[in-house]
């Protein structure tokens, strides 16, 4: 056993060694230690450097608040955590662990350079130099600026662990489980109700862990709570409140175990959603200001006795404790008690509670009232503290090896505070407590200031007989903010706490002001002469502590990210080596290669196939909406640019919908089916937005409209097939349907059976073919398909993806919504101002239509491009200019929406916004690329069969 | 005003660094200005500064509410460019952009404005189509705007992750060099300090309560919380309040006012050297010089005036970010705040004149208006100097809801960081 562990003292098990390793030295701590403890055990002070002037710094508390020994801690390929608090880390075997931000080890940092230059580089320094000359900023400072920066490791592999999530729903979340919040348990236990207990820490207990005469009494009550089926979470943190009885929580699965050993996700999310929430999460105990206070073995006092009670480790063998509040002297009592040496208490208080004297003097513990630690010695670990009394300059050294700062308490407010919960000023604590009220939302014990920790003065920074400005004492320890930053901070002008926060960075380390933020704020009111609730405090900010992307990201990851929509027909296409692209949440087959096929070639071949046979394509992710109801003409009347009441069933038409603006947003045909119902397409990328805004107007515009919307994009498969010999394929297969051109002419609709199921049958075509659009229930949806595609073999039919579906309807003219639209073109910029009812009182959209803008003549309006050279194909989205080789800036006149090259032309065909240019068609105008600028001749956009015959077929 | 500098830096350290005077007082208010401008965010002490400076106003007072730069300006992600679709959008950004190259020497005072470059990943073919039309209309702008190979890509941003199997697998991206990050807090500083040594009043903690209008209509100051304080001109520039202010003056604007998210990592050691945004995947990042990994997404979906927001979209940024960079999925969130976001029907601010004589207003940025921030304050100054519009934000005036002469970045790019 190691010099510093106690023998009979601690809950853990001190017969089970563990060995581990620390900067590749191997150590041996007990089961049940945490990283810091074991540290400690071995001796251990010097555990990291800091931020800035990488200064020396051991371990300053023993749980959350630990802002100076952050470790990467290593569990094998891509499994490395930077920036971990040894406090938190549960030690196991085959833990491996190593210090950071420091070079080239951590006894000897080349960084701490940085620290002889401090007085060059005080709060905001960056903001005054590294101006001259110029370009220096870029090439020099700030790579050096960020080459010293940052503490851990980068991270560059990637993380092979699993995160989940659930959710909870609770009549009472209780957050800590230290005394208060398992009295609260144990009172709501009784009733029946849903309870949630939770707590960062590996062992329900909080402070009573560290109080040996309540362990009996701990051990009761969480039988007791077991028993009446609360439901108790260790290692669960609630990082943050949210509205309306939400906290988020994280739990810990797997980083206590060996590497070896753990299996199953790593950490996962809990949302909760609670009726109730109680906030018992304690208080954190304030260090104490005052020079050279950082120093390896200065820690605080409430730590030293978690250190002897539940880990039964010494933090020293002669420690010396500076404390303003009565809480420190129980640590010491337990301290001498345990038979450590106690080198002397100093308080800087002049008159000491009787009963506290009586009892150090029965220990035979020196006290030196009225005096305050006005330095330290030691180079890598305290090895003295020089002291005087209040006021004067008669110095005293003391040896001894460790200090403990006892300041008195913060309460932790942080969830009441992300809740916008109101904070209080409370004299004798001298802390902010939660105040008023909250919607479900309540806190107990010392997290509300109701736990009398006893009494103390709460000064900014201790006295001292130096000039303050000579020397630093620190007030954030990890982001090296001293309490010279603040006033150099407050003397520049930066009176409010947010300012002097940002402008020093005072508790914005990775601890978030744990330890921090009261003292600074002392600081800063004592620099401005104001009192501390005058000044206020900086805002707390989820999480309580920092969280693993990883958790938040949870499964969604990969294939989960966003699931593939793929429709019934996919393994099909897939089977046939169909290549395939991403389109809105969906994969589409956009071209079916056959042998060393390049994308051009299949094209083209399937081009021709749709224009002199049959093709076969899967139109499946079409949005589709079924609009039912009395008013169901009514309300697409209302919606749709097009009039709809005259529709007979059985007709299909093509329906444009604008926004409120004016513009385009989505389009496709709808047929009605009988007087009071519509089967309504919408563009794949659209079906979700166009059935929101149909919902949001019927919900708030139209409440008296008599319509139902339902979603039906899965419900159907949609075979397309198009080409003169479309018929043939299918009239095999139907029954009850007269596919004749009269009885079915285009754009009508009719319902029967194909293949021996339900069909929806749509005469409808986006090639300018003959064409049938056949809806299927989905479940027939591949059935039908290879049943069709069987047929259709004696026919030559072709199999066509999305890119040869571009092409065709481009050498039509038909756009697409999203490519030759984005969101300001209007039905007449578009060409389809035949779609908007002339006669209609009303439309989403119609009055923007009237706005000055919308009528001018040099709007942009889409028109056809042909290139003098046919084959080059413009590229997509290049500009049209009508003067070549202006100088910059050029002025642009419209650019390229949708370009191809055109089989059935046998050139290359464009569409193009062109401002005004309907009127142009027949100039010449250009596009200009980086390297060359092409001529091109303005064109009705519209390329093959310009009277339609073909779609009559 | 005492100037920065390694000298200066170096001559106070010998007396222990008391010799620096304020950045800037913290003004009373006066019972009256030759103008005011309503929120010391960026934007307006920017106004005030270029007043001063450019125009010889120097009897001009900033109003906040809080403390300056508290709003937007010191919550926002910092990314700056200028790679704008429309010839009125990119002029008006490549203004703001131009300024920020020199202003850390124009204010004295080191603003970090880092021009480390802004990639801008395409993911499906729509995204190319979108971004090459950008790159096209940016190149004859004379706007720097380059399209990479998603391996062209991967080399300027190695922990990207351009595996083809992605979900969303990268199919390229749009880089603009020029762009980049600039510290915010420095740059409401750096203005406020300058405009303070010009002589503007910096009035902090008096929240404006009202628009008073005379007989004419024409405006003649503003209640405060501290009194009501005469001025001819206002200039109104409060972010995600604009539309409560306008309102004061009668006026209803077309604003919706949303909660914006951001968040940052634990620091560690620089990895990331530039900015990345996915518009499809619906995350951006860049890691700050304090090594803090910087990120931010999309829009709560609801209208609000409180500056927080939900986890889910926490939960779904994350998701975003460890898709595009797998690498950062062990790294951890250290802090998670929300602003509140103005944003324009068309997703254009609003910088000009209003109905109301005297009265300027500039808002709706939305999203984006960090990166405009020299370019709005200076138009700003400019409109309010000579009662009309500089030809640059003439077209970010608010009668085109009325023309439909709509300046529709988000219609072309989907969201607009
Ligand atoms: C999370 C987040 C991330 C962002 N990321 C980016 C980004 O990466 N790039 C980018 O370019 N932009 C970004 N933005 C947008 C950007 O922050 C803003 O567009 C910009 O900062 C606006 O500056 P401002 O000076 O107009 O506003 P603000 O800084 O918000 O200033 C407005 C001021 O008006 C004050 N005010 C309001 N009402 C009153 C009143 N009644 N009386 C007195 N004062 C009042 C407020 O207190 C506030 O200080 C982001 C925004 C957020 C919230």
């Amino acid at each position: 056993m190691s010099a510093f562990r106690l023998p009979g003292r601690g809950r853990i098990d001190v017969a089970r060694p563990v060995a581990f390793r620390f900067d590749g030295k191997a150590m041996t701590g007990a089961a049940g230690d945490t990283l810091a403890s074991a540290l400690l055990a071995n001796g251990v002070h010097l555990v990291g450097r800091s931020f800035k002037y990488h200064r020396p710094r051991g371990l300053l508390g023993a749980g959350v608040e630990e802002p100076n020994a952050l470790m990467g801690v290593d569990r094998g390929p891509g499994r490395h955590t930077a920036n971990v608090r040894a406090t938190t880390i549960e030690l196991h075997d085959d833990l491996t662990v190593e210090t950071q931000n420091r070079w080239p080890s951590l006894g000897f940092d080349l960084g701490a350079a940085t620290n002889l230059l401090s007085p060059l580089f005080p709060a905001g320094f960056y903001n005054k130099t590294f101006m001259w000359p110029r370009s220096a900023w870029e090439t020099l400072y700030e790579p050096a600026i960020r080459r010293m920066a940052g503490l851990g490791k980068a991270p560059h592999a990637i993380d092979p662990d699993r995160y989940t999530a659930r959710h909870d729903f609770v009549d009472l979340l209780i957050v800590g489980a230290g005394r208060a919040g398992i009295e609260a348990a144990l009172a709501a236990s009784a009733s029946g109700e849903r309870v949630m207990l939770i707590d960062e820490q590996p062992e329900l207990g909080g402070k009573l862990l560290a109080n040996p005469a309540r362990w009996d009494w701990l051990a009761g009550a969480l039988t007791r709570l077991d028993d009446a089926g609360v439901v108790c979470l260790s290692r669960t943190t609630a990082i943050g409140l949210y509205h309306d009885g939400f906290v988020g929580a994280v739990e810990r699965l797997t980083d206590h175990l060996p590497p070896a050993t753990a299996t199953g996700p790593r950490e996962r999310l809990h949302r909760i959603r609670a009726a109730r929430i109680v906030l018992a999460t304690g208080a954190i105990e304030r260090p104490l200001v005052f020079a050279d206070n950082d120093r390896p073995g200065v820690m605080l006092a409430s730590a030293a006795r978690t250190y002897l009670h539940r880990y039964g480790v010494a933090v020293g063998k002669r420690v010396a404790l500076m404390v303003t509040h009565d809480s420190g002297y129980q640590v010491a009592f337990d301290l001498a008690e345990a038979g450590i040496g106690i080198a002397a208490i100093v308080d800087s208080r002049p008159d000491l509670d009787p009963s506290l004297k009586a009892r150090a003097s029965d220990l035979g513990l020196e006290l030196i009232p009225h005096a305050v630690v006005i330095g330290t010695h030691g180079a890598k670990a305290v090895t003295g503290i020089t002291l005087a009394p209040l006021g004067s300059r008669q110095v005293r050294k003391i040896a001894c090896d460790a200090l403990l700062m006892a300041g008195g308490w913060t309460p932790t407010v942080h969830l009441w505070s992300h809740g916008k919960g109101k904070l209080g000023w409370d004299e004798a604590l001298g802390a902010f407590v939660p105040e008023g009220e909250m919607d479900r939302v309540t806190c107990t014990g010392a997290c509300a200031g109701a736990i009398d920790p006893g009494h103390g003065v709460h000064a900014e920074a201790l006295w001292s007989p130096r000039d303050p400005a000579s020397f630093k004492a620190f007030v954030d320890l990890q982001n090296d903010v001293t309490a010279r930053d603040i006033r150099l901070a407050v003397r520049e002008g930066f009176r409010s706490i947010e300012h002097i926060k940002r402008y020093t960075t005072n508790g914005m380390a990775t601890d978030q002001g744990k330890t921090s933020n009261l003292n600074g704020l002392q600081v800063a009111a004592g620099a401005l002469g104001n009192t501390a609730p005058q000044v206020g405090l900086t805002t707390f900010r989820p999480p309580y502590t920092p969280t693993t992307f990883g958790a938040l990201a949870g499964s969604a990851k990969d294939a989960l990210f966003q699931p593939t929509r793929k429709t019934v027909i996919d393994s099909w296409a897939h089977a046939q080596g169909a290549v395939f692209e991403n389109v809105a949440q969906w994969r589409r087959a956009r071209y079916f290669p056959r042998a060393s096929e390049d994308m051009d070639a299949a094209v083209a071949r399937e081009c021709r196939a749709v224009r002199t046979g049959v093709g076969m394509f899967d139109a499946s992710t079409l949005g589709k909406i079924e609009v039912v109801g009395p008013d169901a003409a009514e309300f697409l009347n209302r919606m749709y640019t097009n009039p709809w009441k005259a529709l007979a069933p059985g007709r299909c038409r093509y329906g444009l919908l604008l926004g409120e603006d004016g513009f385009i947003r989505d389009d496709g045909v709808a047929a009605r089916l009988a007087d009071d119902r519509f089967h309504v397409t919408t563009t794949t990328g659209g079906a979700a937005r166009v059935l929101g805004m149909m919902e949001d107007y019927l919900q708030t515009e139209w409440p008296d409209l008599d319509v139902w919307l339902t979603s039906t994009t899965e419900q159907y498969a949609v075979i397309a097939l198009q080409g003169p010999r479309a018929r043939d394929v299918i009239a095999p297969h139907v029954e009850g349907v007269d596919l004749s051109p009269e009885a079915l002419p285009h754009m009508a609709y009719a319902e029967g059976r194909i293949c021996g199921v339900p069909m929806r049958l749509f005469r409808v075509s986006f090639t300018g073919e003959l064409g049938f659009e056949v809806n299927v229930p989905a479940g027939h949806g591949l059935a039908v398909w290879e049943a069709l595609w069987a047929e259709g073999q004696r026919h030559g039919i072709t199999a066509y993806g999305t890119e040869t579906m571009h092409v065709l309807r481009a050498e039509k003219g038909y756009i697409i919504v999203g490519q030759d639209s984005d969101g300001t073109l209007t039905p007449d910029d578009a060409g389809i101002g035949w779609a908007v009812g002339k006669k209609k009182l009303d439309f989403v959209g119609r009055r923007s239509l009237a706005r000055p803008d919308m009528l001018l003549p040099d709007r942009k309006q889409l028109v056809g491009l042909l290139t003098d050279d046919p084959h080059y194909v413009l590229e997509e989205g290049a500009q049209i200019v009508d003067v070549p080789n202006a100088p910059v800036p050029v002025p642009m006149i419209g650019h390229v929406t949708s370009s191809y090259h055109s089989p059935t032309l046998g050139r290359s065909i464009a569409l193009a916004v062109v401002a005004g240019g309907r009127a142009r068609i027949g100039e010449t105008l250009f596009v200009p690329m980086a390297d060359k600028t092409h001529r091109v001749t303005v064109s009705e956009p519209l390329f093959y069969d310009r009277e339609g015959a073909r779609l009559d077929g | 005003m005492t100037r920065f500098s390694a000298a200066t830096l170096l001559a106070k350290a010998i007396g222990h660094h008391k010799g620096w005077p304020a950045q800037w007082p913290d003004a009373a208010p006066k019972p009256s200005y030759d103008a005011v401008i309503v929120g010391a965010g960026g934007h307006g002490l920017g106004a005030a500064y270029y007043l001063a400076k450019k125009h010889g106003i120097t009897n001009v007072a900033v109003i906040d509410k809080g403390w300056l730069g508290g709003g937007n300006t010191g919550r926002n992600t910092t990314i700056i460019r200028s790679n704008y679709l429309y010839d009125e959008s990119a002029f008006l950004y490549d203004h703001a952009v131009k300024l920020w190259d020199g202003l850390s020497q124009e204010l004295n005072y080191n603003v970090m404005y880092s021009k480390r470059g802004v990639l801008m990943l395409a993911h499906n073919v729509h995204d190319v189509q979108s971004f090459k039309r950008h790159i096209h209309s940016n190149r004859l702008n004379g706007v720097d705007n380059e399209w990479l190979t998603a391996e062209e890509a991967q080399a300027y941003c190695p922990p990207l992750s351009i595996d083809p199997n992605a979900r969303h697998p990268v199919l390229g991206a749009a880089l603009q060099r020029r762009g980049g990050t600039a510290r915010h807090d420095s740059v409401a500083w750096g203005y406020a300090r300058g405009a303070a040594a010009l002589g503007v009043d910096i009035i902090q903690n008096c929240a404006v309560t009202g628009i008073r209008r005379g007989a004419d209509g024409a405006v003649e100051g503003v209640e405060t919380e501290r009194g009501f304080i005469a001025t001819r001109k206002i200039g109104v520039s409060a972010a995600g309040n604009s539309s409560v202010l306008m309102d004061m003056a009668g006026l209803r604007f077309p604003l919706e006012s949303f909660p914006l998210q951001a968040l940052v990592s634990e620091p560690v050691k620089p990895f990331f050297p530039c900015v990345v945004m996915s518009n499809t995947v619906h995350a951006y990042m860049s890691q700050s010089d304090k090594g803090e990994l910087v990120i931010g997404a999309g829009t709560d979906a609801y209208v609000s005036y409180s500056q927080r927001g939900a986890l889910h979209i926490v939960e779904h940024t994350l998701a975003a970010i460890c898709e595009i960079f797998p690498v950062v999925r062990r790294m951890r969130m250290l802090r998670n705040w929300g602003g509140i976001v103005d944003v324009t029907p068309d997703r254009s601010p609003i910088l000009g004149k209003t109905p109301v004589k005297g009265l300027y207003v500039n808002c709706g940025w939305g999203t984006g208006g960090f990166k405009a921030t020299p370019g709005a304050a200076d138009l700003l100054a400019w409109t309010i100097a000579k009662d009309e519009p500089h030809p640059i934000n003439a077209p970010f005036n608010l009668d085109r809801f009325r023309s439909g002469r709509l300046i529709d970045e988000a219609a072309a790019a989907a969201v607009a960081h």
